[in-house]
């Protein structure tokens, strides 16, 4: 094993992690704020992919495409916001997740209906294809790198909105009390649709970016999105700091747990065997460090509200 | 008060009946399919009247019920499969095909794999424990995709419906009733519980879990023994879906399925008796007609899903049979 493949193990682990901090960190902003625990997360992520393929190929541009994402995400959700979810902050976790399942079932049979059956594809932009040289010899596809910066400057952007703008700090007055910051004379309603399409719209850029490396299909928001919720329990429901932490351990431990426990097996067993016992324990390794953490602490890393 | 509480009975009392009756006449007049209908309805209510004892009652929404679901369903499968194939399992011991043991080993196992889930889940509560119950439930469901000893992805069919003595398995009438006599018996069973001092309990750590903790009652583990319960209840009705079905695969543990057990409940009503049965004879009932008219029912199943949750709250029961006695 080569010091190169490690670095490129380590690296596809951090932009696994860094496009479920971008899915994470709508799921979490929407919790937090809102009370409001959303399975259609997935959905909106499924939307801007499917939106970024089909405007890429009509206009031949990945980046209108990518802008079309953002601007049918965020209207996607905005939309759902306005006609379903305001009626659910009121109601029990109960009932918003079967909402929510609802909302899958309609936004995967739409789309389906919408594209047909068949996976769309999209093409890495001209502008980030090739690969560099890493450290130790290999290379490292251009894109993946790419979608690391992308998550590296959202999380900076949320960062910064939510700690120096006004509308930051509304959402911050609302996490903390609601009636007060509604007392107070700012419009909820319009407050909750926003962060609301924010999330989604980031869902939507993560499925974009995403799209680029996998085939668009039906269905594929939800291991993504199950991921996500791994990662906001692990850093703390309303954390968008536990997000972005949460996100790159599950990204670095799914990733390097399935390179690294067959090899690591292969030492005390066949090496046909200790693929397959490997490959199955890699796959439940996050869920063990999930059950872990919260065993040791129940609401996870750090848990914004108690 | 009385008034509402016969007005329920006699309402379950014609579910029943009706789920009883329908299959009997489409035997009769040579319709093995409604038969087949009727005998998934039985078999699924059966499952969410095994997530009922943890959702309805003791009000933890599980989200990973899936998971006592397939590993019901895979106890019947592998069991059966070492049988066929005259392998022994562990230790030397033989497979089986009768349906008893079958069923003894599947509740066993969800018994002893709900415990420590439920041990760790049941420290946290609400998302959260909506949350690690699915990710339990994922777990098992990854393992099950990426273990191909028993078929991983493709799942495992069992060739012959496995054997109950003294009932023609084989034949769809006879394993309808023995399908509805099961659910009739845990549903004696949840009804029993709910009376009981332990079923008390368990709704008090739902509305107010200070309050039991005060008169002595720990809630934790009256939670821990309902989860419990609850899982060995839903995995035999896994065992007895894979018999159904001659067939089970890792679709039976995933999260789809967990959130259909959990909208048989709510379209049926929530912690009532018969709710998990109205709401799996609604649901199975929406899946065939819809499915007859439009290859896109899963659309107009969402939209009547969230018809469901927003408008028409307390499911089918609430519209039959008045509001539940106590919330």
């Amino acid at each position: 094993m080569s010091i190169a493949l490690l670095i490129e193990q380590l690296l596809n682990g951090l932009q696994l992690g860094v496009m479920l901090f971008l899915m994470a960190a709508g799921l979490t902003l929407i919790f937090g704020v809102m009370g409001l625990i959303n399975l259609a997360h997935g959905s909106l992520y499924m939307v801007g992919a499917f939106a970024c393929a089909a405007v890429a190929a009509a206009t031949g541009s990945f980046w209108i495409g990518l802008v079309a994402s953002l601007v049918a995400a965020a209207a996607a959700g905005a939309i759902v916001e306005v006609a379903v979810i305001r009626k659910l902050y009121e109601r029990d976790h109960l009932d918003q997740v079967l909402a929510t399942f609802a909302l899958i079932l309609i936004f995967s049979e739409g789309t389906r209906w919408l594209f047909g059956s068949f996976p769309l594809y999209l093409d890495i932009p001209p502008l980030l294809q090739g690969a560099v040289p890493l450290p130790g010899g290999g290379r490292y596809q251009l894109y993946r790198l790419a979608i690391i910066g992308v998550g590296i400057v959202v999380a900076i952007g949320l960062y910064l909105l939510i700690s120096r703008t006004r509308l930051g700090m509304r959402i911050r007055a609302g996490e903390s009390d609601r009636e007060m910051i509604a007392a107070l004379g700012v419009d909820i309603r319009t407050l909750y649709t926003v962060v609301f399409a924010l999330g989604a719209a980031l869902a939507g850029l993560a499925g974009a970016l995403v799209g680029a490396l996998q085939s668009v299909q039906v269905g594929m928001g939800e291991p993504v999105l199950i991921l996500a919720f791994v990662v906001i329990v692990i850093g703390g429901i309303g954390s968008i700091k536990g997000a972005l932490l949460g996100a790159i351990l599950v990204g670095v431990v799914d990733t390097m747990g399935r390179f690294l426990l067959p090899k690591a097996l292969a030492l005390a067993m066949p090496a046909a065997q200790a693929g397959l016992i490997g490959g199955a324990l890699a796959s439940m390794l996050i869920y063990l460090v999930m059950a872990v953490i919260l065993a040791v602490r129940p609401s996870g890393l750090f848990a914004a509200q108690s | 008060m009385s008034a509402v509480v016969s007005r329920e009975a006699v309402v379950n009392t014609l579910l029943a009946l009706l789920l009883l009756a329908v299959p009997i006449a489409a035997s009769a007049a040579g319709e093995p399919f409604y038969v087949t209908l009727a005998t998934r309805i039985a078999v699924l209510a059966l499952a969410a009247v095994g997530l009922n004892i943890a959702l309805g009652l003791g009000g933890l929404v599980s989200f990973g019920h899936a998971a006592f679901f397939g590993l019901g369903g895979y106890a019947a499968g592998i069991l059966a499969t070492h049988a066929f194939n005259a392998e022994p399992l562990f230790f030397g011991l033989p497979g089986t095909t009768s349906m008893p043991v079958i069923w003894l080993v599947a509740i066993l196992v969800c018994g002893l794999v709900a415990l420590p889930i439920g041990a760790i889940s049941l420290r946290t509560t609400g998302v959260y424990f909506i949350m690690i119950t699915l990710a339990f439930a994922q777990m098992i469901y990854y393992f099950a995709v990426s273990w191909p000893a028993y078929g991983g992805e493709d799942g495992l069919s069992i060739y012959v419906r496995n054997a109950f003595p003294g009932v023609n398995t084989a034949q769809p009438l006879p394993y309808f009733l023995l399908c509805y006599g099961v659910l009739m018996l845990v549903l004696l069973l949840f009804w029993l519980i709910g009376g009981s001092r332990f079923g008390t309990a368990l709704q008090a750590a739902r509305q107010n879990p200070v309050r039991l903790a005060a008169v002595g009652i720990a809630p934790f583990r009256i939670r821990l023994v309902a989860f419990v319960l609850s899982a060995m209840v839903t995995g035999l009705a896994g065992a007895l879906f894979a018999d159904l079905n001659r067939f089970v695969s890792p679709s039976m543990l995933s999260w789809h399925m967990s959130g259909e057990l959990i909208v048989l409940i709510i379209l049926g009503g929530k912690g009532r008796l018969f709710g998990p049965l109205a709401g799996a004879m609604l649901y199975v009932l929406f899946e065939y007609a819809l499915g007859g008219i439009t290859e896109r029912w899963q659309f107009f199943l969402g939209l009547i899903l969230l018809g469901v949750v927003l408008f028409a709250r307390g499911g089918l029961l609430g519209l039959l049979a008045g509001k539940a006695r106590h919330g």
